[in-house]
């Protein structure tokens, strides 16, 4: 049997999603529509998940791939009783989001960022944010909020 | 620090936001567009496959032209757009059916089997032969090519004037597509409600337009359409027409097949189909007498592509903006809007400025080189002043000109006098180590470096392209909670919490009071787009009007309990009081309640007027003007071909501010994508085809691309606004490009003439 833990909870993949786009899985068979599609070809990092605390882009991932892992998208990241993350938090307080559209993207890759980097340098953020697209902040706000977050982890 | 504050911002942070895409109806529909693959530019003779595609498992139906109720083809300006194509397709995006399936991936294997049985005709895709081809014509009851002519005449014959001025400079540029790259793809979600009305949900920057088109297609009065606002992933001027189309073509879909449908476009779909900004070529002849340029002929070619959409709106802005923030005494110009088989232009932020811009302010550095000057003295001799007449005679006397100041406090936060000893030139000899603005490292022997300014005027809002007003709705609860609705639209710049803010200010109580209800098009009365930096400024102007009647309302309903008179009321700190009695916001609305008084009040902000001659070219264009200034510092690696961004400055006079965060914001994210026109977004067009149409190809700046910015505003309340604002999301790119431009220069030692300024390797 194929199960996978996402967000928190265990769940029995059938075999038939298996061959699924992991983004289509996600969106449209468990209503998980905070990762977005933005390209659907690995360019734009808006449907990134986290797969074992790993940034991945769900649009070039099959539902096989999640196979014995964890899964993390937005929706789960918060806590049980719907408290921010600091890091949601921080992208809240340093007015780093506009649209929206990228920002599930922009979190989930940054977290799995800070996650392994303790005391980054902004140009080590953005390095690390070269993958993630967005056309409405110019990512400077962005790269406040990572910094304001790094304190936490 | 203090924290930013945004009413949508946790559910954006959350994932909760429910963008279109993100929503489900019962017994929901996918409907996809069709294109055809063989022809950009034929006459229609038939379509195949239609019954093949209709017996694709799932398939539900295949739409063509013969199924609209209403009208096929529509337009802002002129109604030249087919929805779906009725007996030509005249460029690469145009849509010839639509499937609709039960699920999406049927429908895209259906849509393959349909094409087009087409009578090629010569493809037109240069503005300049397009122009004046008499022959073959892409809108064939139109008589010509040309979509439009605007045009300055001031002072005598531009030809006698320029032979007779001390020094003469001939420029061409050229500009290229740009895509505006919104995150969120176009996407609708319709459905028919048992009332009749066609609900529609969308991606959109402007849901009265979307209403227009809609209710066109089907044939319906506007008040049988609702548009529902939703979250908007991006707009940038691009979700207009295309945006609106989509919603309209899943309308038309919802309508025929009796089911909620939903049309959601791939990135694929969307850049092939959605307008681009205008490629320009732009011919200068500058004539300068003494210090001053005396005589500016201008002609411009725009490329409007296959369809109007707003094209003579964005090349007037081009008109009256022509010379840039200079006063000049002689000035002859010319702009055309053209049809080609290309993809069709219309709005993007900038709207028409950027691509002047590009121009004036390289050719005014080039002007101060040939007197020998500082380009920066003779910017502030010939640059527009305090009740300076502009171009087109408008008196700048109804505001503060603010354009040197904020130029000086650019040079000022840039550092930019000393920086600038450090332009390469071309050459590698300055190798001192300085700060870069990243880092104290010194910069690497094998770099250039240059630091370039570009400075503008733009005029706010629409001035004379169109009607210009707008509405707010304030409705208190007798609990003392307030819903606030304002005619403008939430494209992610932060409107509503900027209408939020203002309200906050303006009304004197708790912002935790306040809630957005954002309205649809049933609900409040047209207030026209969000485009043209107008959000703050119109919406505002409402809110400030709207609150203004408020006052009186609650004023003459509460001040015999206040013991005084109706004038002595006051409002502030959440409180209502009068000299001697105070009562707090709740009381007051209790009591407003006790009297049966609604604490409600409507508000209107007319745009002030403003007036254009076509033949002339003299008219007060806009109302207002805000004025900027942006720097930028590049270091270009030659062996590499690569160019990087490693500071930017940018001052802007946009008068009062509203929310610094936000503004800032709009300043950061305009400036970026102002860079990536210059610098590297390209659609890769190949014979009326879009090559780039995903972001593999189409390239935008991404984190690495962009430095940290400094950004200052000179805060001038504009007295023609109620509000004092005067709008940022324009003026913040359309100078970035021609910043990049002077500092590429700067470190280059050469120009471009044409964007994206994209460099070679060297060999
Ligand atoms: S949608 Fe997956 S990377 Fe763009
Ligand atoms: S906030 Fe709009 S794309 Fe990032």
């Amino acid at each position: 049997m194929n199960k996978s833990m996402i967000n928190g909870k265990e769940m029995i993949l059938k075999q038939d999603d298996l061959e699924k786009k992991l983004i289509h899985f996600l969106r449209e068979d468990l209503n998980l529509t905070g990762t977005k599609n933005g390209c659907e070809i690995g360019v734009c990092g808006s449907c990134t998940v986290l797969l074992d605390n790993q940034a991945v882009k769900s649009c070039v991932k099959k539902v096989s791939h999640i196979v014995d892992k964890e899964l993390i998208t937005i929706e789960g990241l918060e806590g049980p009783q719907g408290e921010l993350h600091p890091l949601q938090q921080a992208f809240i307080d340093a007015g780093a989001i506009q649209c929206g559209f990228c920002t599930p993207g922009m979190v989930l890759s940054s977290h799995a960022f800070l996650l392994k980097n303790k005391n980054p340098s902004r140009e080590d953020m953005r390095r690390a944010l070269k993958g993630y697209l967005c056309r409405c902040t110019g990512y400077q706000q962005i790269v406040d909020a990572v910094e304001l977050a790094a304190k936490s982890y | 620090m203090k924290k930013a504050w945004r009413n949508d911002a946790y559910s954006k942070v959350t994932g909760r936001a429910q963008f279109t895409d993100d929503m489900k109806l019962q017994g929901m529909l996918h409907c996809v567009p069709v294109y055809s693959q063989k022809y950009i530019h034929c006459k229609i003779k038939g379509l195949t496959g239609l019954e093949e595609a209709a017996a694709i498992k799932g398939v539900v139906r295949v739409i063509t032209h013969k199924d609209i109720p209403g009208k096929a083809n529509f337009g802002q300006i002129v109604q030249d757009y087919f929805m779906l194509t009725v007996d030509r397709i005249r460029c690469e995006g145009d849509v010839i059916a639509l499937v609709v399936a039960e699920s999406r991936e049927q429908a895209i294997e259906a849509a393959t089997l349909i094409e087009v049985i087409g009578e090629e005709l010569p493809l037109l895709l240069d503005p300049q032969q397009a122009m004046a081809d008499e022959k073959n014509l892409i809108h064939p009851g139109k008589g010509s090519n040309i979509i439009n002519h605007h045009k300055i005449r001031r002072g005598g014959d531009i030809d006698t004037i320029l032979a007779d001025c001390d020094k003469v400079l001939q420029r061409s540029y050229y500009t290229g597509h740009v895509e505006h790259g919104y995150l969120e793809a176009e996407t609708a979600l319709c459905h028919e409600r048992p009332d009749g009305v066609m609900e529609v949900r969308g991606s959109m920057q402007h849901p009265f337009s979307t209403r227009r088109f809609v209710a066109s297609l089907l044939g319906c009065p506007l008040a049988d359409v609702e548009i529902v606002g939703n979250p908007t992933g991006g707009g940038f001027g691009g979700k207009d027409d295309t945006a609106a189309m989509v919603c309209a073509r899943a309308a038309l879909a919802a309508k025929l097949c009796g089911r909620p449908v939903k049309m959601t476009y791939k990135r694929e779909w969307s850049i092939r189909e959605s307008y681009k900004r205008h490629p320009y070529k732009l011919e200068y002849t500058i004539g300068l007498k003494g210090k001053m340029i005396h005589a500016v002929k201008v002609k411009m070619l725009a490329d409007g592509g296959a369809y109007t959409s707003v094209t003579p709106w964005v090349t007037w802005r081009s008109t009256v903006q022509c010379c840039g923030p200079y006063q000049v005494e002689n000035v002859h110009c010319d702009v055309y809007g053209v049809h080609t088989n290309n993809i069709f232009t219309g709005a993007m932020r900038g709207f028409g400025a950027p691509q002047v811009d590009f121009s004036v302010e390289q050719w005014v550095e080039d002007c101060a080189q040939a007197l020998d000057m500082d380009p920066l003295e003779f910017r502030r001799i010939n640059m527009v002043t305090q009740d300076c007449e502009t171009i087109t005679h408008q008196k700048l006397d109804n505001h503060i000109v603010s354009l040197e100041e904020v130029m000086d406090k650019a040079l000022e936060i840039s550092d930019y006098v000393n920086k600038s000893k450090q332009n390469s030139h071309g050459s590698f000899k300055s190798k001192q180590s300085f700060s870069s603005g990243k880092s104290d490292a010194p910069v690497a022997y094998d770099k250039l470096y240059g630091i370039g300014l570009a400075i503008s005027y733009r005029g706010c809002s629409l001035g004379a392209e169109g009607m210009d007003f707008c509405s707010a709705i304030i409705n208190c609860q007798f609990d003392g909670s307030i819903l606030l609705e304002v005619g403008i639209h939430e494209n992610g710049q932060g409107a509503e919490s900027a209408m939020i803010k203002l309200l906050q200010r303006e009304l004197g109580v708790k912002q935790d009071r306040i809630r957005y209800n954002r309205p649809s098009t049933s609900h409040i009365p047209d207030g026209g787009t969000t485009v043209a930096s107008r959000g703050t400024l119109m919406g505002g102007g409402a809110v400030v009007h709207a609150v203004e009647n408020l006052k009186k309302i609650i004023a003459s309903s509460v001040y015999e309990k206040l013991q005084c008179s109706v004038e002595e009321v006051k409002i502030d700190q959440d409180k209502v009081y009068g000299p001697r009695v105070t009562m707090s916001w709740e009381e007051a609305m209790h009591q407003m309640f006790l009297n049966s008084d609604y604490p409600y009040a409507f508000g209107v902000f007319q745009a002030p007027k403003v007036d254009w001659d076509e033949e002339t070219g003299r008219g007060n264009a806009y109302f207002t003007w805000g004025y900027s200034c942006q720097i930028a510092e590049v270091e270009v690696d030659l062996k590499q071909g690569k160019v990087q961004l490693i500071g930017v400055s940018a001052v802007h006079d946009a008068g009062k501010v509203v929310d610094m965060d936000m503004i800032k914001g709009q300043v950061y994210g305009g400036f970026t994508q102002g860079y990536g026109m210059g610098i590297m977004e390209d659609i890769g067009l190949k014979e009326g085809r879009i090559v780039h149409n995903n972001f593999n190809k189409y390239k935008i700046p991404r984190s690495t691309d962009m430095p940290d910015f400094k950004v200052e505003f000179i805060q001038n309340p504009d007295p023609n606004s109620p509000s004092g604002a005067k709008g940022i999301g324009e003026p913040a790119l359309e100078i970035a490009a021609a910043a990049t431009a002077n500092a590429l220069h700067n470190a280059l030692g050469k120009r471009f003439d044409h964007y994206p300024m994209i460099l070679e390797k060297e060999k």
